[in-house]
């Protein structure tokens, strides 16, 4: 199982987490900090996971961004690694060549589409087109929801005019 | 640079304006981003924060700038400050009948609360009307809030709504309510136990999404109860097989891998479900070779398939093509450039080598390559490898490398782990005890906080029991010298004290004085850890009785005396207590003392007189003078209790019985081989062998009761030919056996050197070996016959087997014959020494067990027999037998439990195997793989 997911810039910077597994506010700001520690320090070349507390780290730097991802001692690190490289395939395709900045100023797009991939710290769905499906289903749903609010609030706006 | 990308991005998303993001919240963002310091980010946060907290409760806010302060808490929180005002209103939100501000809402009470947060209960409500909702997108959203955030107590508030969704029309509704369901059954197994069928049912989905999402609780479920899932194998095995011929939607394809992931997780249940089940294992392996096949190993993603089916391999019920495929892919993985696929190659190599230790021979240099790479994930992965294929030959090597690395690493956690592990080594393998004690010295020294107290204790009693007086000795000088370093471990210093106290003086070489001064340097320094200091004051006290028993008289330094001064005012009360008895007994004459510590009596059973039997006279008298008789307390007050106290008593006799049964059961044994003097009485014994209390102390961790009979009957058969080697390592008949075997090379050499895997095994089973079978030389020498009898009547008649247990001692060549055969199996230097026709029966008796053990160790207990055996042969069938009792007492268990045993092979197959060779007339070399089976 997953239990948690960061994505920590280069600088240190949180760009995103979700937690699986209960951690109060303080025991994830320890997490963070001991884990971009240790993570940011790596050389290039060394492996891309961790044994940290007892459990594996899984990380894997994209551009200046790292996806780590902690999972349980005796699960597949290789498959974790493709689970985050799914994740930015998905990622990609729905921002279009994503970079840190769409994931900075979009954060909570990022979480939807995480969302819809783990569920309770399980791969839940992956087939990157289904995922891709649902958030635009997701999308139009919101655009739709938009303008019917629009044009209600018009209605109600020339009604009392 | 990176500016004008910024800016770049933000009119793009201006012009786009489906974000809906004010320019408040991008300047927020934008700040944080260029902020130089964590204090800078802090300082931005915190104003926001306070921002965000007099905006959030005006009146009247516009829904869009309320879900845009929503997202702003979120991103606040993110960074790791408190948010908590705004939980409430994240709440609100999702109470809210517009799709996008509920997402919104679903999305930050995810984020923020916990499932034990008290606000949870204000949303099961709109979890509840959401989950009817006619929009599956909304069910969606609330079936991902009810994985994050449905506790034990509100599971069955949405119970039945979630299953009925499993129903749901939309695939990704039935996904989704399948990992709900998963969850509940990860917080509370009962509340969903009667609802397994669904997932059996979910298995058979049209859309491999639910399929695949079936298979997280099918996992769990099947990790905690096997045997009710069998009749899924053939399922799992067709759907893997359909997976494999890319017979799902293109859909799921990944990298042209077919629907890896699923794939992963098939082969992860089928481990489960064919391990130690023959039958079932044999429905896989077609499919997994299969995949062994198609596999790319060029992408991350084959391999990490690749790797899954090694692990599926060596769990399932051993096939040999496959272990050889498995081996290959390891070899690529252990040869690749990357550390990654080292990495897992090494751990493939764990969890192979458990069923071909060759394996790792082939790969001793990458081994060593990735022990000594500067990367300390792989350091580390090595060293758990070395920890699985440790045994007597090359503990000194493996040990001592853990332990230069645990020096030089801070991380506590991990050093905790590899301290224990030194020590669970050392106490299992230890070639001599010079060697354990430098080790746990070492180990001590530098992760004396971080190893558990019993441990400690452990190695109190190891002294105590175990060990000689020459022993003792060099314990007491290594201690003496450590004793002046600084900043020692508590536990550590708890234990020296302990073991100067008992023993500081014990040979004359040092004297009282001399060993108090340091006791009292040691309370000095460490003046403000009490529990040292107690161990001190008792030491001090322990040598000052010594002495007087000795006759000798106390001279007490100047500062120990300030000690005892300093401490009989001292905040602890049993510190105080501790230095008042001390001085009250120094007081007291040599008899007095002696009765109160006796000399070296630490391991020496109390017997406790509960009847009071030696106050009778003085009862007696004072009933002559007229004083009243004593009435039990229970009686006095008029609550009949007794019943209570009396089936204790009973319990307690009961118990008293089983022990005493014990001994029993061990005597005729040992008198059946001729040798009346052998008794597990602890006195007898004593002598020779420090204090094997044994038999009381049943949670012995290092000896087993089988090899303890070994030791013991040795000894005291043979006194007048006694291995003067054995007599030094007492605790472990292995370590005897080692310190014959030839000194290793190189560090390869040392690793690799054998492949005597069934020594560990034999120890490690040692623990389970039920005390009063393995005992009983007689049961144990019939039940191996019979598992031979099962195993190999194709090639030998049964009856001469079956005299093996007993005739054969007496009654040489009749027994001969099948020995003979088995002889063409066993390696040279064992034909060799059993040359000796007087002796054969009662050297095959072992050898038989050890054709399952590799060439050191049957080279070495020969080797450890053969000394006595020239004159004295009734010494040797004992020993032989013994052994032979070791092993085959184990062998019991392993049939018994394979389960239990993951390290070496199945000792049936190996029979079988052994069986199968012999009918097909191969010359049977002793490397042989033994798990194979012919197909």
């Amino acid at each position: 199982m997953i239990h948690f997911v960061l994505l920590i810039s280069r600088q240190g910077k949180v760009r995103l987490t979700k937690w699986y597994s209960p951690y109060s506010q303080k025991e994830r700001t320890k997490v963070i900090r001991e884990l971009s520690g240790v993570i940011l320090s790596r050389g290039p070349k060394l492996c891309n996971f961790v044994e940290w507390r007892g459990y594996k780290v899984v990380y894997k730097r994209y551009a200046s961004l790292y996806f780590c991802m902690c999972i349980d001692q005796d699960d597949n690190e290789l498959e974790v690694l493709e689970i985050i490289h799914h994740y930015v395939e998905i990622l990609d395709r729905y921002f279009g060549s994503v970079c840190e900045l769409d994931l900075i100023f979009n954060f909570h797009k990022a979480y939807y589409i995480l969302d819809e991939l783990l569920i309770a710290g399980e791969l839940q769905e992956s087939s990157k087109k289904t995922v891709a499906r649902l958030i635009a289903a997701q999308d139009s749903l919101v655009e739709s929801a938009k303008e019917q609010a629009s044009s209600i609030s018009n209605i109600i706006a020339q009604a009392t005019k | 640079m990176e500016q004008l990308k910024t800016i770049g991005r933000e009119l793009a998303m201006g012009s786009q304006g489906g974000f809906g993001q004010s320019k408040e919240f991008l300047d927020l963002v934008k700040s944080i981003g260029e902020a130089r310091s964590k204090a800078e980010e802090d300082r931005i946060v915190l104003s926001e924060i306070e921002t965000l907290k007099r905006r959030i409760v005006e009146p009247d806010i516009p829904r869009r700038k309320m879900k845009e302060y929503i997202i702003r808490l979120v991103y606040v929180e993110m960074l790791g400050h408190d948010a908590s005002f705004g939980y409430i209103h994240a709440v609100k939100m999702t109470h809210n009948d517009n799709l996008l501000l509920k997402r919104t809402g679903y999305l930050a009470v995810t984020l923020f609360l916990n499932e034990d947060h008290d606000l949870i209960i204000l949303i099961v409500n709109t979890i509840q009307k959401d989950l009817k909702s006619d929009n599956y997108l909304i069910v969606c959203a609330a079936l991902n809030v009810v994985c994050k955030l449905i506790n034990e107590e509100t599971i069955p508030a949405v119970l039945p709504q979630v299953v009925e969704l499993l129903g749901h029309s939309k695939e990704a509704v039935r996904k989704k309510a399948i990992m709900a369901l998963h969850r509940f059954y990860q917080k509370s197994p009962s509340s969903v136990s009667h609802l397994v069928s669904n997932f059996r049912k979910r298995l058979c989905d049209n859309d491999p999404g639910v399929m695949g999402a079936t298979l997280c609780p099918l996992f769990d479920l099947i990790t905690i109860d096997v045997n009710s899932y069998k009749d899924l194998v053939v399922s799992f095995v067709s759907i893997l097989k359909q997976i494999a011929e890319r017979r799902l939607p293109k859909s799921y394809d990944y990298h042209q891998m077919p629907a890896p992931f699923i794939q992963i997780k098939l082969l992860k249940i089928l481990a489960l479900l064919g391990s130690g089940d023959k039958q079932a294992s044999e429905h896989m392996y077609t499919v997994v070779g299969d995949i062994f096949r198609k596999c790319d190993s060029s992408s991350n993603i084959g391999n990490a398939v690749l790797y899954e089916c090694i692990s599926c391999v060596s769990a399932i019920y051993p096939n040999a093509k496959l272990l050889e495929a498995a081996a290959d892919v390891i070899a690529r993985f252990l040869k690749s450039d990357s550390h990654n696929l080292k990495y897992m190659g090494i751990d493939a190599l764990g969890r192979l080598i458990k069923l071909s230790p060759e394996v790792a021979e082939q790969h001793q240099l990458a081994v060593i390559d990735c022990l000594e790479d500067p990367d300390d994930t792989l350091k580390r992965k090595t060293f758990e490898l070395l920890y699985k294929m440790t045994k007597s030959s090359n503990v000194e090597v493996i040990v001592d490398r853990m332990i230069d690395y645990m020096i030089n690493i801070n991380d506590n956690h991990y050093k905790t782990e590899i301290a224990s592990r030194c020590v669970e080594l050392a106490e299992q393998f230890a070639p001599s005890n010079h060697w354990f004690i430098q080790t746990m010295n070492r180990v001590f020294e530098h992760a004396g906080d971080l190893v558990k107290s019993k441990v400690a204790h452990n190695l109190m009693r190891l002294i105590a029991e175990g060990f000689g007086r020459r022993m003792i000795l060099q314990i007491v000088e290594s201690y003496l010298r450590i004793i002046g370093e600084p900043k020692l471990p508590s536990l550590f210093l708890q234990v020296i004290c302990w073991v100067l106290g008992e023993y500081g003086t014990a040979d004359g070489k040092f004297s009282a004085s001399y060993v108090t001064g340091k006791l009292c340097d040691v309370a000095d320094a460490y003046s403000n850890d009490e529990i040292v200091k107690s161990y001190a004051v008792t030491a001090l006290m322990k040598l000052f009785v010594f002495e007087i028993a000795a006759g000798r008289k106390v001279d007490i330094l100047p500062e120990c005396q300030s000690l005892i001064e300093e401490l009989s005012a001292s905040h602890s009360t049993d510190l105080q207590q501790r230095v008042y008895e001390l001085q009250a007994i120094i007081g007291l004459d040599a008899h007095a003392v002696e009765c109160i510590l006796p000399s070296d009596a630490s391991c020496e059973d109390i017997e406790i007189d509960k009847n009071l039997s030696f106050l009778n006279d003085y009862v007696q008298q004072s009933l002559e003078k007229g004083a009243q008789p004593y009435i039990p307390e229970s009686e006095r007050s008029g609550m009949l209790d007794i019943s209570n106290f009396r089936s204790q008593d009973q319990h307690e006799a009961s118990t008293h019985g089983l022990r005493e049964v014990q001994q029993a059961a061990t005597v005729p044994s040992s008198s059946d081989t001729g040798s009346s003097e052998v008794k597990l009485r602890l006195d007898g014994v004593q002598k020779k062998w420090g204090r094997p209390t044994y038999s009381s102390s049943a949670a012995s961790t290092s000896n087993s009761s089988s090899q303890n009979t070994v030791y013991e009957v040795t000894p005291v058969d043979g006194s007048s030919n006694v291995n003067s080697k054995a007599r030094e390592a007492s605790y472990d008949l292995k370590k005897t056996q080692v310190e014959i075997s030839p000194e290793k090379q190189k560090l390869a050499a040392s690793l690799f050197g054998g492949t005597s895997k069934s020594e560990r095994r034999a120890s490690s089973t040692g623990h389970k070996v039920p005390k009063g079978s393995s005992h009983v030389l007689k049961s144990t020498a019939g039940s191996t016959t019979d598992v031979l009898v099962e195993k190999t009547t194709p090639v030998q008649p049964p009856p001469d087997l079956l005299d093996l247990g007993e005739p054969t001692i007496k009654d040489g060549p009749s027994s001969v014959d099948p020995f003979k055969q088995l002889e063409e199996l066993l390696d040279p230097t064992q034909l060799g020494s059993s040359a000796n026709p007087g002796i054969v029966g009662s050297t095959s008796a072992p050898d038989i067990m050890q054709l399952y053990s590799d060439k050191p160790a049957s080279g070495q207990s020969g080797g450890f027999m053969y000394p006595s055996s020239s004159n004295r042969s009734d010494d040797n069938l004992v020993s032989g037998l013994a052994n032979a009792t070791t092993d085959s007492a184990h062998n019991i268990t392993a049939a018994a439990h394979p389960s239990q045993f993951s390290k070496g092979p199945n000792l049936k197959d190996s029979l079988e195997k052994d069986a199968l060779v012999r009918q097909m007339g191969v010359t049977h070399q002793v490397k042989i793989p033994t798990y194979l089976k012919i197909c």
